[in-house]
């Protein structure tokens, strides 16, 4: 199929273009490529926010009340918001936008729900090709909300460019704030909700939690480098009231201060690198597999090999070599 | 059709209805059926519909009206949807839809009409049966 035509109309920031190329991406990777190859020279101008939290930390308030305070600066804003599928039956509720219904109307905010399709990491496979299609739409901001996280939905802080994390008083005791992952991605730590009792005592652990780090010299050089991000940037900590609106001023601030930081210490040429090395593997591990999968199911050889597995005459480890000396040979003839 | 094609659904609540226990149980069908649903939640206007068919871009759209509005509201949504260009997209409506004003709604191209009482996998298979793309 040609997409050209609505890839034109997407350049020229018409929504519904947009609209039906995410469809496309999502649904169709082969499709997804043309696309992508088309509008890429297009994007780069967006500034791109990731939100994450617990499930319950008012991710979705916290959004439209961001958006709202974006919107009033006279910014385009697209959201992509993304909700678990179900293992079970591949369905999905997507029930974000409910939370949002206060920016519907609104002419300069494009919101879109997605479904992660069993991907792990906090997003869906097709964010990355969303958040290109919502950048050459003509976003300004686009804010990617990840599905509710556990510790390890670390996926976000390879596609935005400054990771906010929500926290609430009263979720989790001192001993979560050390864990790793979620944590150490993180940008900007935002307490939610700061009107709860706890808030304050939120914001003392975090802050503790932060020093101690201050402290610790990583050793690793290929972990300080993927993650250099954090390693230059003390993660700054405020509190607001997504209800209220109460001192999300004070946040732009800070997530602005994130972004001069980014620009003026040259860690966004990191940044950049690091995005296109990641979503290149994560290009690469699609395409291989499928073309791993059609190679196992469809060579004599490997039925031998299969069999002689059941026998125990080979290990699965060993069966892998096999299968990837006969993909290297395929490759070559 | 590629592999991981996902039949999207919209569910609404239009107007000032405020009855969306029978909304929640359809998007929770549906869902279970292997779709991906987005529930609006209650009191949408036209325009808020129309605007989140335009962003969503869902294969179908199921309205819920149980406060007898439904000939004051269907029209103006499928107007709303005509003026953007959205011709293929299903768009049904259910909840309390008398006998009699099925054949107006009909003829502004909305099907469906199922009432309470209905077997959520009759409602399944109509939305599998009537997609338009």
């Amino acid at each position: 199929m040609d997409y050209s035509d609505l890839t034109s109309k997407l350049i020229d920031g018409n929504t519904r273009a947009a609209a039906r190329l995410i469809t496309t991406v999502e649904n169709d990777i082969e499709a997804a490529e043309k696309i992508i190859n088309s509008i890429y020279p297009y994007t780069g101008k967006a500034y791109i926010i990731g939100i994450t939290g617990a499930p319950g930390t008012g991710k979705s308030t916290f959004i439209s009340t961001l958006t709202k305070s974006y919107v009033d600066l006279g910014k385009k804003v697209g959201i992509i918001c993304v909700d678990p599928t179900s293992p079970l039956t591949g369905g999905a509720l997507l029930g974000d936008r409910i939370r949002m219904k206060q920016h519907f109307s609104l002419n300069n905010v494009f919101i879109r729900s997605m479904a992660n399709r069993g991907q792990l990491g906090g997003l869906a496979r097709a964010t990355e090709d969303v958040i290109k299609i919502l950048d050459v739409y003509g976003c300004d901001i686009i804010i990617i909300e990840t599905v509710g996280v556990g510790q390890s939905e670390v996926d976000i802080f390879k596609s935005a460019q400054t990771v906010v994390v929500l926290v609430v008083p009263g979720l989790g005791d001192d001993i979560q704030a050390i864990k790793a992952g979620i944590m150490e991605i993180t940008d900007i730590f935002v307490v939610n909700k700061m009107d709860l009792a706890g808030a304050d005592k939120k914001v003392a652990e975090i802050m503790q939690m932060l020093e101690y780090k201050k402290n610790y010299k990583y050793e690793s050089e290929a972990f300080s480098a993927k993650f250099a991000k954090i390693d230059q940037w003390t993660p700054e900590i405020t509190k607001v009231n997504s209800k209220t609106g109460e001192n999300f001023e004070e946040l732009l601030k800070i997530i602005n201060k994130h972004k001069n930081f980014l620009q003026e210490s040259g860690v966004i040429d990191n940044y950049l690198k690091n995005r296109i090395k990641s979503e290149t593997i994560e290009i690469l591990k699609h395409k291989l597999t499928k073309k791993a999968e059609e190679l196992i199911n469809s060579d004599d050889k490997i039925e031998e090999f299969i069999e002689k597995a059941i026998k125990k005459s080979i290990d699965p480890y060993a069966l892998a070599g096999e299968i990837l000396k006969l993909f290297f040979e395929k490759r070559d003839n | 059709m590629p592999e991981d094609r996902k039949i999207k659904v919209l569910v609404c609540k239009p107007g000032l209805d405020g009855h969306d226990r029978g909304a929640k149980v359809l998007a929770r069908a549906l869902r279970d059926a292997g779709m991906e649903v987005i529930y609006t939640g209650i009191h949408q206007t036209p325009d808020d519909i129309v605007n989140t068919v335009v962003q969503e871009d869902p294969d179908a759209v199921m309205l819920s009206i149980l406060s007898g509005a439904h000939n004051a509201l269907c029209p103006v949504i499928m107007e709303k949807l005509e003026e953007q260009g959205i011709d293929d997209v299903l768009v049904a409506v259910g909840g309390i839809i008398p006998d009699e004003d099925k054949p107006f709604l009909e003829k502004k191209g909305l099907k469906g009409f199922y009432g309470p009482g209905t077997d959520l996998s009759t409602i399944v298979e109509f939305v599998k049966n009537n997609l338009k793309r």
